[in-house]
């Protein structure tokens, strides 16, 4: 089977900073990845080189068979790339249906052809429903609490109807128990069939969601394979504890 | 409300108006209300770029005089009906529009608001220096008394007032239109975060470019007919300060995030400019928008529209 996602050895730099020195990545489909690094490893740079925010001078992405380079990011969008960001943006001015019909009429719309209204708020609801969010419909984003605007990003990448979800540190921040919420809702996502890559700092959750583990430090790949062997990998303890 | 019965209802407004005047019998107030309708031409123009997406243009007169110097060019070159004028006008600053959005949508916040004062700028140096529209001497517009339409006689001032009534139509179902469609969904976006609008699959600079053609030939089209208003165009007032001043004044005294703010601030502040030249003098009429905008920006910064609004939350049991 072929990787649905393949970064091939892209580098980028902010003037002199190289935050990301060759990278090489496959993802399968259905697959669920996590991405592991220290701060400043370049774990956020890489997620916007592969969703277009940002664009890789050296290597190439290519994306369900298809080369991404060039593309714009709501380009990128359309061909089923979607990400969460590791600080909310939600469209403040928006309630919380309008915020997941955006994705759904600019994105799901290109694809599959104009979507009856209805069908839309029906969608908008199901999704809301799926985060625990359908009683707020209506409200708009500045009410909600800091796990609920977590669980309204990923719900608005969910309504693009991606075919992968980059979850950018969905659950700094978040207590034990919404930490668990927040998983058991990505394995859901997973079980209808969108591969996920989970980036995190936690690692307990990293754990139990990966089934592969990629560790990027100072913007290099170091380690990547099975959760259980990667962590144990001395050059993985040496980047996370020091010598 | 559809579109078409919205649009209805407010030609029957716009005809229930000219009779009124109509009735009242004293031809000032056409003269008076063509200037508030061109106001409500001009903020709606400019809250669909500035208030939709959040782009500030300070360039607003830029645009208004190329819409009164495409007529003045066109007046020279090869007289035809103002109607047509309009249509002309409306094209040549949607063009302007699309290459200033082309050349500056990669900017924001200030640095987007000062390449439209620039343009402005750059373009009155053109006027100035360019003969054939009359250059700073400015350009005389000889207009009959009276036009017979359809058999009918009526004052050509009415007439510029009822071809200023249909573009301030025309620019009100516009603006209502993008706000109710999945247009006005996508400039939203951009207002709001627009890293976040593409990751949603928005093309932000496709809507952009949208936004400043539509609004670039709304602000044309209001320009258009000036030059037989006024009878005498000079760069200094189809560029004056008032027209970039009042609209973006307006759309924020009224509330930029809806239809209906522009055109209530332009016809309140409209309505009391025109007042106070009548009974003070034309010159207290940036004081008083500086005045208001100040107090505005202050105590209610989502403008009247805004202030209703959050009477309405308070009052109503959650």
């Amino acid at each position: 089977m072929s990787a649905l996602l393949h970064v091939k050895n892209i580098s980028k730099r902010f003037g002199g900073f190289v935050a990301l020195d060759g990278i090489e990545l496959e993802v399968a489909k259905g697959e669920r990845l996590g991405l592991i690094g220290p701060n400043g490893s370049g774990k956020s740079t890489l997620v916007n080189c592969i969703c277009g925010a940002l664009q890789n001078e050296q290597g190439s992405v290519h994306f369900d068979g298809e080369k991404m380079d060039g593309l714009a990011a709501h380009e990128r969008t359309h061909r089923g790339l979607a990400r969460s960001f590791q600080l909310p943006r939600p469209f403040v001015s928006l309630n919380l249906a309008d915020n997941l019909r955006v994705p759904m009429l600019y994105t799901v719309h290109k694809r599959s052809g104009p979507l009856h209204a209805d069908s839309i708020d029906a969608r908008c609801h199901e999704l809301l429903r799926l985060v625990g969010l359908d009683q707020k419909a209506r409200h708009m984003p500045r009410d909600l609490t800091q796990v609920e605007m977590r669980k309204l990003e990923l719900a608005r990448a969910v309504a693009a109807e991606p075919k992968l979800l980059i979850a950018d540190e969905s659950m700094a921040g978040l207590s034990h128990s919404e930490i668990e919420d927040i998983l058991l809702l990505l394995k859901q996502l997973n079980e209808s069939g969108i591969t996920i890559i989970l980036i995190e700092h936690i690692m307990s959750a990293v754990m139990s969601f990966s089934q592969r583990l990629v560790v990027l430090v100072s913007g290099k790949k170091i380690a990547d394979g099975k959760p259980e062997d990667v962590v144990r990998d001395p050059e993985v303890v040496r980047a996370y504890l020091g010598q | 409300m559809s579109t078409l019965n919205f649009t209805i209802l407010s030609v029957l407004v716009g005809l229930a108006i000219y009779v009124g005047g109509h009735l009242f019998g004293v031809g000032y107030l056409f003269f008076a209300g063509y200037t508030i309708l061109q106001y409500v031409v001009l903020s709606s123009a400019w809250n669909i770029l500035g208030g939709y997406c959040g782009y500030v243009n300070f360039g607003s007169a830029a645009f208004f005089a190329l819409g009164a110097y495409s007529t003045v060019f066109f007046y020279k070159f090869h007289p035809m009906p103002i109607p047509v004028l309009i249509v002309i006008s409306a094209v040549v600053s949607g063009i302007v529009g699309l290459g200033m959005g082309y050349l500056t949508l990669r900017l924001r916040g200030a640095f987007f608001a000062i390449a439209t004062l620039a343009m402005a700028v750059v373009l009155q140096t053109l006027v100035v220096n360019w003969s054939y529209v009359g250059g700073s001497r400015g350009a005389y517009i000889v207009r009959a008394d009276t036009i017979t339409i359809a058999g009918y006689s009526i004052e050509y001032i009415e007439y510029l007032f009822l071809l200023m009534m249909a573009i301030a139509i025309l620019s009100i179902v516009i603006s209502r239109t993008i706000a109710r469609t999945q247009l006005g969904f996508g400039f939203a976006t951009i207002r709001d975060d627009e890293l976040a609008a593409e990751s949603s699959g928005v093309p932000t600079l496709r809507l952009k470019l949208i936004a400043t053609t539509i609004s670039g030939a709304l602000m044309g089209m209001a320009g258009a007919p000036f030059p037989y208003y006024i009878g005498y165009l000079q760069p200094a007032s189809a560029f004056g300060l008032e027209y970039g001043v009042n609209s973006i004044a307006m759309p924020i005294i009224g509330g930029t995030t809806s239809w209906v703010g522009p055109l209530i601030g332009a016809v309140l502040l409209g309505s009391l400019q025109q007042i106070a030249t009548v009974t003070i003098s034309s010159a207290v009429n940036l004081l008083i928008v500086g005045l208001l905008l100040v107090a505005f920006v202050i105590i209610a910064p989502n403008g009247l529209v805004g202030l209703v609004q959050s009477w309405q939350r308070e009052r109503s049991p959650k």
